[in-house]
C-alpha cells in the first residue's frame, strides 16, 4: 500500500486550489496539491473577461465600493445567496486583486486623459483622472451597477493562474500532476485524505492529511455542450457526495452563458458585450432593448440567456445545420480595440469559425457555463457534515452566488475564498492532530482497488462512452435553460436507468495503467449521481430563481423556496439522492428580498420580508451617525481572518 | 461561414501508437478512417477514434479552445495545437499525428510537458523577486504601473507552455539542457516587469551561457511554430544584446 502523509492536502491546482495551498505553506504547513493536469493548464486559464473588485479607479467605477458590489451580487443571486458569505467576499476582493498585483499579474491600467468607448451602441468620450493614472482599471460586465471588472486584455484567467502558480513554485509547493482523487477517506465524522489514482501508472496511493480541500472546479460536462474544459466533470464534488455524509448544495443552479459559439460551445467573453457588443437576430435587429429596456445586453446572464431563447422560439433565430442561433456583433468596436482587448475572441473566431469578427457577426447561442452548486460549506469553507473536509472555488457551494453568479465574480471567488478559507484550513491543521487507524486507510484503499479489479475483469458489456453521451443528452434536452415537470421527470427516470446500466460497464481495453476507457469507467457512474442531484433538485424546486427557470412555476417564490437545497447520497447502492432543505434567514439579511430590477419576474413574498425591511429602517434610523461600515456591522456582522480585516483604500476617497 | 468545409469526405489518420507502460510494446503507425463533419477539428476526430475504434488511444486535451496549451502534437510534420486545427485545412484528407519530440512520452500522442515547464520556471525563478513584498499592506492602493508597460508585459506573458517551441528547436535537439524559447520569453517578461527587482546581472547568472542565450543557433523554429505568435526572434536578439554587455 502506498501512503503519503501531509498536513494540508489540496485536490485541484486551479486558482482556488493554488491559493489555499499558498496559505497553508505560508503558515509553515506541509502542503501537497494533486491535480489531473499541470496546474497552469487548469480551467481557470480560460477565464477571459475579468475579475470583479470594487477598486473604483476608472471614471466609470467612481462611487463604487463594497456596498455596491454586495448589492449587485445579491441581486445577481436572485436573493439565493448566503449574505454573510457575499459580504466576506466583497470586502476582501480589493485585497485579493492587490495581492495578485504584487505577485505579477499585469492588470490593465487606467490611462489619464480622453478615450473613446462604445456604450449602448454609441461612441462616448471618457476622461480618466490624472490621479488615477496607472491604477488598475475595469470594464463593464452584466448585472453590475459600476464598471468593476478588472482585466488583462482578454487573458485575465491566464495571467492570474500563471501568477498564482509561479507563487506556488516559489514557495516550493509540490503539485502531483496527472493524478486523480477517486475517493475520500473518512470515518463518518472526520475526513482524513483521499485515494488517488496515478493516471500514467494506474497505481493507487492513499494521501493522508489533517485537512483535505476539494478545489476541483465545476461540473459543466454533465451537459453535451458546455463552455467548460473537457476535464470539468465534477469528480471532486462527486467523491464528497459518495461519502454519504457530506452534502452538495444547490446542484440545480446551473448557469447558461449567452454567447458561446455554435456549434462547439467555446465561449466568447461577456467582455464583448461589456465593451459595447450587441446581440442581433435573423433580421440583423437588436432585440435586447425590447425585453430589457434598462440593462439591455447587460442584464445578468440568466436573464439574457432566457431572452435569447425566447426570441429564438419566436422564430427570430438564424437557421443553421446545428440548430438556430443568434448573432453577436462586435464589429462596432473597431479593429484596434478587438486586436488588443478581445484578441482571444478573435483567435477563436478565426480558428474555429473561419470568420473575422472585425467585419463579421459571430454565431452564438446560450450554453452551459457555470456550476453554482457544489460541496456545501460553512462560511469558513468547511463541510458542516464532515470535519476536516474543505472546499473552495467553483467546486464549492460556499454560497456567494446563490442561483446565478455574476460574470467576473467567479475568478474573484476563487482567489478570495482561497485567501479566507486558506486561513481556516491552516487554523484547522494547527489545531488538530492526525489520528487515523491504518485499518481505515486499508479499508478504503482495498475498496477502490477492488472496484478497479471488478471493472477490468467484468464480462458485462455496457459501453461507457455510450452511457456518458446519453447522460449528457438527457441533461441538455431536459435540464436546460427552461425547465418543466414533464421534462424533469423524464430526466430523473432516464438517469436512474442509466445509473443501473453504469454498474454493468464492460471494458474493451483491460490495461490497468494509463487507460482512457478505465478513467471514464471510474468517472461516469459518479457523474450520473451528480446529474441526478441536478435533475431531481430541479424537479423538486417548484419556483423560478436565478438560473433555475421553471415554465410551470414562473414566480420567484420567497414564501416557500427561500431555501438552499442539500443533496446526500446515503448508500452506494441507492438509486436516488436524498434531498433536504435549509432556510435562508430573512431576518438576518442585510438586503431584504426585492425585485432585481431586470428580468421582470413576479415574486411571491415571504411574510418576514416586510418585517426585515422595517427592522432595517429602524436600525438605520436609530443610528443616524453611523457610517456605512458601522451600519453593515449592525445589519450583517461578519468574521474574517485577522490579516484580511481592515478597510480598503480608493483613489480620491481614502478609506471612507 | 466555414467556406472550405468538405462535408462527408473520408479522412485518413495515421497515428503513432506506443505505450511504454506495457512491457514489450513497440512503436507503430496505425491508420484510422473517419468521415469528416462540418467544423471538425483534430480534437473531435481523435475523440471519435477513441470512442469508435480504439478506446486505448492516448492524447491530452483540456480547454479544447487553444487556451491551455495541453494538446500540442506534430500534425503533418508541424508542431501545433491539435484542438484548434481544423481537418479541412488538409486538402488531401491524410493527417499524420506524432507525439511532440523533446518531451518524455507518456503514451501515443501524450507527452509530459508539465514536468519540463515546471523545471523551466524553477530554473529561471519565474516569479516576482522583491524583498519587500512580504510587507505590502493590502488595504492600501496598489502601486501604480505605466499602462503601456502593463500591456507590454501581457504581450510576453501570453505563452501557454505548449512546448511547440522546444519541439521545433534545432539547438534543443543537440543540447538537452538548452533552456529554449519558452524560458527566454519568461526571462524577458520578468526583466521588463518593474515589480521584479532582479537586474540584468542576476539574469546573466541564469541564461549567460551556452545552455542559455548564447547557445541559440538562431534557427528560429520557435518563431515559426509558436501558436500564440509570440515575438521570439525579437526577444532572443534583445536578450543576447543585453547579456553580452553585462560582462
Ligand atoms: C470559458 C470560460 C470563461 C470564463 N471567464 C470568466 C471570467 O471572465 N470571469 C470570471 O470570474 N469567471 C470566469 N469563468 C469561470 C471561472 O473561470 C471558473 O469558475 C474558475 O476559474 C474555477 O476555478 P477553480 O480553481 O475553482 O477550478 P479550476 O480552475 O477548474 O481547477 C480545477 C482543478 O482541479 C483539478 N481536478 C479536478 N478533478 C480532480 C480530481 N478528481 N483529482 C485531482 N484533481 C482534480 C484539475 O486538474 C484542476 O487543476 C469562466 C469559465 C469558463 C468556462
Ligand atoms: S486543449 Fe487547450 S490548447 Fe488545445
Amino acid at each position: 500500500m502506498n501512503v503519503i502523509y501531509t498536513d494540508s492536502l489540496i485536490i485541484g491546482g486551479g486558482l482556488a486550489g493554488l491559493r489555499i495551498a499558498i496559505a497553508s505553506k505560508q503558515r509553515g504547513l506541509d502542503t501537497i496539491i494533486v491535480s489531473l493536469i499541470p496546474a497552469k493548464r487548469s480551467h481557470s486559464a480560460a477565464a477571459q473577461g475579468g475579475m470583479q473588485a470594487s477598486l473604483g479607479a476608472s471614471v466609470k467605477g467612481e462611487g463604487d465600493d463594497e456596498d455596491v458590489h454586495f448589492a449587485d451580487t445579491v441581486k445577481g443571486s436572485d436573493w439565493g445567496c448566503d449574505q454573510k458569505v457575499a459580504r466576506m467576499f466583497v470586502n476582501t476582493a480589493p485585497k485579493a486583486i492587490r495581492e495578485l498585483s504584487t505577485w505579477g499579474v499585469p492588470w490593465s491600467r487606467v490611462k489619464k486623459g480622453d478615450r473613446y468607448v462604445v456604450v449602448n451602441a454609441k461612441r462616448v468620450k471618457l476622461t480618466e483622472k490624472d490621479e488615477a493614472h496607472g491604477l488598475i482599471t475595469a470594464r463593464d460586465f452584466g448585472g453590475t451597477k459600476k464598471w468593476r471588472t478588472c482585466f488583462t486584455a482578454d487573458g485575465t484567467g491566464h495571467t492570474m493562474l500563471y501568477a498564482m502558480d509561479n507563487k506556488a513554485i516559489e514557495l516550493g509547493i509540490p503539485v502531483h500532476e496527472r493524478k486523480e482523487a477517486i475517493a475520500l477517506i473518512h470515518n463518518g465524522e472526520n475526513c482524513h485524505g483521499a485515494i488517488v489514482r496515478d493516471l500514467i501508472t494506474g497505481d493507487l496511493t492513499a494521501y493522508i492529511a489533517k485537512a483535505t480541500t476539494i478545489a476541483t472546479g465545476g461540473y459543466g460536462r454533465l451537459y453535451s455542450v458546455s463552455t467548460n474544459a473537457v476535464i470539468c466533470e465534477g469528480i471532486g464534488a462527486a467523491i464528497a457526495l459518495e461519502t454519504g455524509v457530506a452534502a452538495l448544495g444547490n446542484m440545480e443552479a446551473v448557469q447558461f452563458h449567452p454567447t458561446a459559439i455554435v456549434p462547439v460551445g467555446i465561449l466568447t467573453t461577456e467582455g464583448c458585450r461589456g465593451d459595447g457588443g450587441l446581440l442581433r437576430d435573423v433580421d440583423g435587429y437588436r432585440f435586447m432593448p425590447d425585453y430589457e429596456p434598462e440593462k439591455k445586453e447587460l442584464a445578468s446572464r440568466d436573464v439574457v440567456s432566457r431572452r435569447m431563447t425566447e426570441h429564438i422560439r419566436k422564430g427570430k433565430g438564424v437557421p443553421s445545420p446545428y440548430g438556430d442561433h443568434l448573432w453577436l456583433d462586435i464589429t462596432l468596436l473597431g479593429k484596434e480595440h478587438i486586436d488588443k482587448n478581445l484578441r482571444e475572441v478573435k483567435e477563436i473566431c478565426e480558428y474555429f469559425l473561419g470568420i473575422d469578427p472585425v467585419k463579421q457577426y459571430i454565431p452564438v447561442r446560450p450554453t452551459q457555463h457555470y456550476s453554482m452548486g457544489g460541496v456545501k460549506t460553512n462560511p469558513t469553507g468547511q463541510s458542516p457534515y464532515l470535519k476536516g473536509l474543505f472546499s473552495a472555488g467553483e467546486s464549492a457551494c460556499w454560497d456567494m452566488h446563490g442561483f446565478n453568479r455574476l460574470g467576473g465574480n467567479s475568478v474573484a471567488e476563487t482567489v478570495v475564498a482561497g485567501m479566507i478559507v486558506g486561513e481556516y484550513v491552516a487554523d484547522y491543521c494547527e489545531q488538530n492532530q492526525l489520528e487515523i487507524k491504518t485499518s481505515l486507510i486499508e479499508q478504503f484503499y482495498n475498496r477502490e482497488n477492488q472496484k478497479i479489479d471488478q471493472l477490468i475483469e467484468s464480462s458485462s458489456n455496457e459501453n461507457v462512452f455510450q452511457i456518458k453521451s446519453e447522460m449528457q443528452e438527457i441533461m441538455m434536452q431536459n435540464v436546460g435553460i427552461f425547465r418543466n415537470q414533464k421534462d424533469l421527470e423524464l430526466a430523473v427516470s432516464s438517469l436512474k436507468s442509466l445509473l443501473k446500466r453504469s454498474r454493468k460497464i464492460g471494458l474493451k481495453n483491460k490495461t490497468r495503467s494509463s487507460n482512457p476507457e478505465l478513467v471514464e469507467a471510474i468517472r461516469v457512474p459518479k457523474m450520473i449521481k451528480l446529474a441526478l442531484t441536478v435533475a431531481y433538485g430541479a424537479l423538486q424546486r417548484t419556483e423560478s430563481r436565478g438560473a433555475h427557470s421553471r415554465e410551470d412555476f414562473p414566480e420567484r417564490n420567497d414564501r416557500d423556496w427561500l431555501k438552499r437545497t442539500l443533496a446526500f447520497w446515503r448508500n452506494e447502492e441507492d438509486e436516488m439522492p436524498e434531498l433536504q432543505y435549509e432556510d435562508l434567514d430573512i431576518l438576518s439579511m442585510e438586503l431584504a428580498p426585492a425585485s432585481r430590477g431586470y428580468g421582470n419576474a413576479t415574486i411571491i413574498d415571504n411574510q418576514d420580508t416586510e418585517k426585515r425591511i422595517k427592522q432595517i429602517e429602524e436600525i438605520t434610523k436609530a443610528n443616524p451617525n453611523a457610517d456605512r461600515f458601522e451600519i453593515q456591522e449592525l445589519l450583517n456582522p461578519i468574521e474574517l481572518p485577522k490579516k484580511l480585516q481592515g478597510k480598503n483604500e480608493r483613489v480620491g476617497r481614502g478609506f471612507k | 461561414m466555414r467556406q472550405e468545409q468538405q462535408n462527408g469526405r473520408k479522412l485518413k489518420f495515421h497515428i503513432l501508437r506506443f505505450n511504454p507502460q506495457i512491457e514489450g510494446d513497440k512503436p507503430k503507425m496505425v491508420t484510422y478512417e473517419l468521415t469528416e463533419a462540418l467544423g471538425m477539428t483534430v480534437f473531435i476526430a481523435l475523440n471519435q477514434i477513441r470512442e469508435q475504434h480504439d478506446p486505448s488511444l492516448q492524447f491530452d486535451f483540456v480547454c479544447r479552445a487553444g487556451i491551455c496549451g495541453s494538446c500540442a502534437m506534430v500534425i503533418n510534420g508541424k508542431p501545433d495545437l491539435a484542438c484548434r486545427t481544423l481537418t479541412s485545412k488538409f486538402p488531401k484528407g491524410e493527417i499524420t499525428l506524432l507525439p511532440l519530440p523533446a518531451f518524455e512520452l507518456i503514451g501515443d500522442l501524450s507527452v509530459n510537458t508539465g514536468k519540463v515547464m515546471r523545471a523551466v520556471s524553477e530554473r529561471i525563478e519565474g516569479w516576482i523577486h522583491d524583498k519587500n513584498m512580504g510587507e505590502i499592506d493590502l488595504t492600501k492602493m496598489e502601486v501604480t504601473m505605466d499602462p503601456d508597460l502593463a500591456d507590454n508585459i501581457y504581450e510576453l506573458e501570453r505563452c501557454v507552455e505548449c512546448g511547440c517551441c522546444l519541439a521545433a528547436c534545432g539547438t534543443k535537439r543537440m543540447r538537452d539542457d538548452f533552456l529554449g524559447a519558452v524560458g527566454f520569453m519568461k526571462v524577458a517578461r520578468f526583466l521588463m516587469d518593474t515589480r521584479d527587482k532582479r537586474t540584468e546581472e542576476d539574469m546573466y547568472e541564469i541564461i549567460g551561457d551556452d545552455d542559455g542565450i548564447f547557445g541559440c543557433m538562431s534557427l528560429m523554429g520557435c518563431e515559426d511554430f509558436c501558436p500564440k505568435d509570440l515575438p521570439h526572434q525579437h526577444q532572443i536578439a534583445y536578450l543576447r544584446r543585453k547579456m553580452v554587455t553585462v560582462k
